[in-house]
């Protein structure tokens, strides 16, 4: 059975379709990558998907489930989390994501303790969240959605301002979660990194997917490179 | 932190000596310094550390003291009595406003605007209201019945502010241990991470208005029997609101100890500043001190005094590797 499944989905804002008719599944276990062109619409399918936005039609189905009216929050409880690009880290953040799954302060205290720790962050654990680095701060939010013991993440640019060093470590990292268990949906625009993530991409422009395949067959579709690939991909990313 | 804690309990474990050691002056200034105290930390809860800035918690005030008060004087119920009942209904006027401000997603400004114009509302019903005394006031008759929440020596006045300060102090420290205080400082921090880690910021923010309106319609009963006069104006005025918040942003909105700190300094300040400018007939310059202390503080010591004071403190204590 698929674990997150939606149909038709659609969100328009004013006259401009920023998800128009969106067909996506994604199966237990496995990592897809969503990519496209800035403002082909992956954002607004994660808040679509994270309950952040009501879609004007469609349906989303997680574990058989339909997720339609429901708050975040909930959707959350559900198994289903989420990252976002711009975070602001505040003290005890990991605790918050570990309270929903276990009330009791000092067992939720302990849970975000060993997630931070699976971050890599264990030695930073007691400093600031506001003095980490720009690459800390991505896996404390990574940290802080794990906390929430998900049964599917969506990883919204995690990658992005990262350098070569960072993204390898973070990507290397991901892997590690998914192999815990996790089933991941990615918006990235880091070719390197959603290629060697993935075992399939799903391509979206003008809020439509265009394509859809493993990375190797994105990678040389032309609508692909036609509609957000073009010239940088050949220069990011070298022939695999 | 280490030595701050002790320091504090140590301080409030020698308050209840002091009525015996010090002069009826003092008694006054200490009463009102733990009144306020217990306010502003009413208002911590919410305002604080769920970082929803009311600025008409003078409504619950006012409801809670015109309720016990009325009680008392009409229906010769006691204000022991009265003044849960007073909270309870400051407490479903706090949910509504809460439920209207949170269901529409009023935040920061809005909230303020909202709240203020709640507040402004009960004032003005009050003032119409000739059965509760209109605008010229509901006065309670001294009778000097402790059953009615009404004492000679003003020293009880002093214990009953001290109890009030200290249970809603342990009510946040309680609470600010728990999962309840660890998720209203994550809907003031960041509200939308918060829903998506599973928050239901909604229900958390409500339950913050129902708990500080509640606590503050209590303290109205205490008002309304320590001044034996109530006043739309004052009770239901937007100054009361202002010392209230005041309080707890000068000494440290969101901390414990915050709102008691701030107490200590401001009561005391506005006391003399209304003793001093009121006698050379400067009324009201006491609120342009204020104006010019919360300047002050925004610009020095934007979290309040009490993180300050514990950094200072925690600087000076050893070390611990």
């Amino acid at each position: 059975m698929n674990l997150l499944e939606t149909r038709g989905l659609s969100k328009h804002f004013g006259g401009v379709h920023a998800v128009a008719g969106l067909d996506l599944t994604l199966a237990e276990g496995e990592v897809v990558g969503l990519i496209g062109p800035n403002g082909a619409g992956k954002t607004t399918a994660f808040n679509l998907l994270s309950g952040f936005l009501a879609p004007d039609a469609g349906e989303i189905r997680f574990r058989g489930r339909s997720l339609l009216g429901l708050k975040p929050h909930t959707i959350c409880r559900l198994g289903l989390a989420r990252t976002f690009q711009i975070v602001r880290p505040f003290p005890r953040l990991s605790v918050v994501g570990a309270l929903g799954r276990h009330p009791a302060a000092a067992r939720a205290r302990e849970l975000a303790r060993a997630v931070v720790e699976r971050v890599g962050l264990g030695a930073k654990a007691a400093q600031p969240a506001a003095g980490l680095t720009l690459a800390e701060r991505k896996r404390l939010e990574l940290a802080r959605a794990l906390a929430t013991e998900p049964a599917l993440l969506l990883l919204d640019e995690v990658m992005a301002g990262l350098n070569p060093t960072e993204i390898a470590t973070l990507v290397a990292l991901i892997g590690d979660i998914h192999r815990g268990g996790v089933s991941i949906l990615l918006i990235e625009h880091n070719m390197r990194a959603v290629m060697a993530l993935s075992h399939r991409i799903v391509v979206l422009n003008f809020g439509e997917q265009v394509a859809e395949g493993p990375p190797d067959a994105i990678a040389n579709h032309p609508r692909v490179i036609e509609a957000y690939l073009g010239e940088e991909y050949v220069h990011t990313a070298p022939s695999r | 932190m280490r030595w701050l804690w002790p320091a504090a309990v140590l301080l409030l474990a020698a308050l209840p000596l002091f009525p015996s050691l010090f002069g009826s002056y003092a008694v006054t200034l200490f009463t009102l310094i733990f009144f306020y105290g217990f306010l502003g930390q009413a208002w911590n809860i919410v305002g604080g550390f769920a970082g929803q800035l009311s600025a008409g918690h003078a409504a619950f005030l006012g409801i809670g003291a015109y309720t016990a008060a009325l009680l008392s004087v009409e229906k010769g119920i006691t204000p022991w009595v009265g003044m849960f009942v007073g909270g309870a209904l400051a407490a479903a006027l706090g949910t509504l406003i809460g439920f209207l401000g949170f269901r529409f997603g009023l935040r920061g400004f809005y909230f303020v605007l909202l709240t203020v114009a709640f507040a402004e509302i009960c004032r003005i019903i009050a003032s119409n209201t000739d059965t509760i005394g209109g605008a010229v006031g509901y006065y309670i008759t001294f009778t000097g019945d402790p059953r009615q929440f009404q004492f000679q020596d003003a020293r009880a006045y002093y214990y009953v502010a001290l109890a009030l300060m200290l249970a809603a102090t342990g009510v946040v420290a309680w609470l600010a241990r728990r999962r309840f205080g660890v998720y209203l400082i994550a809907i003031r921090e960041d509200e939308s991470a918060s829903e998506a880690l599973g928050v239901d910021t909604f229900r958390y923010k409500l339950l913050a208005m129902m708990l500080s309106s509640f606590l503050t319609g209590v303290g109205g009963a205490f008002y309304a029997f320590y001044l034996f006069s109530l006043q739309p104006g004052s009770v239901f005025g937007i100054p009361l609101s202002v010392e209230i918040i005041m309080r707890a942003i000068v000494g440290g909105a969101g901390t414990v100890l915050g709102p008691i700190l701030g107490s200590f300094i401001l009561s005391p300040l506005a006391e003399l500043a209304r003793l001093y400018f009121a006698q050379s007939g400067w009324h009201g310059a006491h609120l342009v001190a204020y104006g010019l202390l919360l300047i002050a503080v925004v610009l020095f010591l934007p979290e309040g005094a009490y993180p300050r004071l514990a950094r200072l403190f925690r600087r000076r204590a050893p070390q611990t590797p």
